[in-house]
């Protein structure tokens, strides 16, 4: 059972979706699906253990041969990314019941969590595969039915914004697939380890750069890069809140796993960083990104939306510290990984509990919400403080690891611009802080309740989450520290 | 050089219109076409990319030697299968905005957004 972990991590939710099916009332769907989830994780935490305790997992899917056969390679990094994505969406799944029951309809509920575990499954199945191709068909999985399940929003904006991320994702993971065959072309492999022994040999021809240049664009839509971000707010938006939630944790730190992958593992650093002027072009992007998206989201009436573009900044942040391209900035952009992925579920589950309560996230309607749902809002503080980057949030944790980068590199205008980003978060952060405690409450509305109990416990769990890898970094310093250092020393 | 490598530069060529019509179409249906082409150009790559001159059909039999390579080919089901159901979710948001709207064109729907908000 123990040696067959990698493939369980994605076949589990993989085979659980399409058995809800069998199962018809709402509540014993979200249990099964509740469950399969577990497994995941459960399943995540096993092979983080064993990963830090012997190394790197290979897993021959059928028992064939590496080069011909698929395979299914777990390091340090690829364990850290299964942890991130199969907890977050647990703990996300556990308020799912009361959340989806008022925003999308009871006929309904049951492809949601189809739907959801496909998603989870498409994730989980990029980041174990160590097959190029194989990672083509995931992207597409976990793609197809994101715009499903975004479409499953209660607005009718949801259906446009949906349409528009099939567009751009689409195009995207099409880029994705042309490098593949560029690459294959040259190597006659698909197989992660064994391109990366291959490409040096011809990484001299045109066809392998235009093969990076595909792959790198297109990951580049997925994860939302400034400028290729403009999918990313509607359909954050206007999603049902549960599924933002998931989305905004996973999503796009997925896509910035792939970068990292292909970047470092795959053409390797020497050619990734020469054949064009990467290094730069992702600083000026990553930097634009994080002031662009924070001015943006100052300006924003909906509360999602501001969180929305709040998360494109801080995807600026991690290809800041990508583009560093030491061990400490590759270490800081894969805690604000882990990170970013704590605050954001945190933060959007919040407003879905607020969603529950007032069927609504305008800012104008968050008035007088400080004393009403207290609890919920004293979660969207911690979770704003740890945007900013306060001590004794896992936010300061990774801030600190990028300043240290950027000055360990003598970047010092890069420092200077990354603490006046942060300083822009506690604008738009203030923002709902001065909506929900500074104003009366809204006339009629004196007897909100705070939420229920299923929401504020998976809240305040990833809020506790947030405070306790705030303080204790060794766990998540460790991991990245080691995922870091293997990807700089011994190939895949 | 240039007729040898045909193939190719219909897959260009194939491509670039597609992309052109996702990209300058405001019709949703439009977009999408525009969509499978240019996916379909994709799969003519890795098909023609997997040709080998003088080779066969890799079938084992005597006398042969050369056999073209059938894994692109197969990697392209899969990539087909995508296709279609991108095609076919793409389709059928198309039909939701339709009703919900009251039109496929991107400009129009904008502009009831706008008022909207």
């Amino acid at each position: 059972m123990l040696a067959h972990l990698p493939i369980l991590q994605v076949i589990v939710p993989l085979m659980a979706a399409p058995l809800c099916l069998f199962l018809t009332r709402s509540r014993l769907v979200w249990l099964f699906a509740l469950i399969a989830s577990g497994a995941a994780f459960l399943i995540s935490v096993l092979l983080l253990q064993q990963v830090m305790a012997s190394g790197t997992i290979i897993y021959e899917l059928g028992g064939w041969d590496a080069p011909w056969g698929i395979e299914y390679r777990i390091d340090q990094l690829n364990a850290l990314l299964l942890l991130i994505i199969s907890a977050v969406s647990t703990v996300v799944l556990f308020a799912a019941h009361t959340s989806i029951k008022e925003e999308i309809p009871a006929d309904r509920h049951r492809l949601f969590y189809i739907l959801y575990l496909l998603s989870l499954a498409g994730m989980l199945g990029i980041v174990a595969t160590a097959d190029a191709f194989n990672v083509f068909v995931f992207l597409e999985i976990s793609s197809l039915s994101a715009y499903a399940l975004i479409a499953l929003g209660k607005d009718r904006r949801a259906l446009w914004a949906s349409y528009q991320y099939l567009i751009m994702g689409t195009i995207g993971a099409t880029f994705i697939l042309i490098g593949i065959g560029l690459m294959y072309q040259m190597t006659g492999t698909l197989n992660m380890y064994d391109l990366s022994q291959r490409l040096p040999e011809v990484d001299n021809s045109r066809t392998v750069f235009v093969a990076f240049t595909f792959v790198i664009v297109g990951v580049c839509l997925k994860l939302a890069l400034f400028p290729l971000h403009l999918w990313l707010p509607n359909a954050y938006a206007y999603a049902p809140s549960i599924v933002t939630a998931f989305f905004a944790a996973t999503a796009t730190k997925v896509a910035v796993y792939l970068l990292i992958r292909f970047t470092f593992s795959i053409f390797g650093l020497s050619f990734s960083f020469t054949a064009l002027p990467l290094q730069m072009l992702f600083v000026v992007l990553g930097l634009l990104g994080i002031f662009v998206a924070s001015f943006a989201a100052i300006y924003q009436t909906n509360a999602k939306h501001l969180f929305a573009y709040s998360s494109i900044a801080q995807i600026g942040y991690m290809i800041v510290g990508f583009s560093v391209s030491t061990t400490t900035g590759l270490m800081a952009t894969l805690l604000h990984l882990f990170n970013h992925a704590l605050m954001k579920s945190a933060l959007f589950l919040a407003l879905a509990a607020v969603v529950y309560r007032i069927g609504s996230v305008q800012m104008n309607q968050f008035h007088g919400l400080g004393r009403q749902m207290p609890l919920t809002m004293a979660a969207i503080v911690i979770g704003g403080l740890s945007l900013i980057g306060v001590p004794l949030t896992v936010g300061f944790v990774s801030k600190w690891y990028l300043v240290l980068a950027t000055i360990e590199n003598g970047w010092w205008p890069v420092t200077v611009l990354i603490l006046l980003g942060s300083l822009l978060a506690i604008v738009y952060v203030w923002r709902i802080v001065e909506a929900a405690y500074f104003k009366p409450a809204i006339v009629g509305r004196e007897n909100i309740k705070e939420a229920p109990m299923s929401f504020l416990v998976p809240i305040w769990t990833l809020v506790i989450a947030n405070i306790y890898f705030g303080i204790d970094t060794r766990l998540s310093v460790q991991v990245a520290q080691s995922a870091a250092q293997s990807l700089f020393g011994v190939n895949p | 050089m240039i007729l040898g490598l045909y193939n190719y530069w219909i897959v260009v060529v194939l491509m670039m219109v597609g992309f052109y019509i996702v990209i300058a179409h405001g019709n949703l249906i439009k977009k999408i076409v525009g969509l499978t082409i240019f996916q379909t150009s994709v799969f003519i790559f890795y098909i023609s990319m997997a040709k080998v001159d003088g080779g066969t059909a890799p079938i084992l039999a005597e006398g042969i030697t050369q056999y073209s390579n059938p894994l692109p080919h197969v990697l392209i089901l899969t990539a087909i299968v995508v296709g279609i159901a991108t095609t076919a979710l793409g389709l059928a948001l198309a039909v939701r905005i339709k009703e919900a709207y009251g039109s496929i064109e991107e400009e129009e729907i904008q502009t009831k957004d706008n008022l909207d908000c």
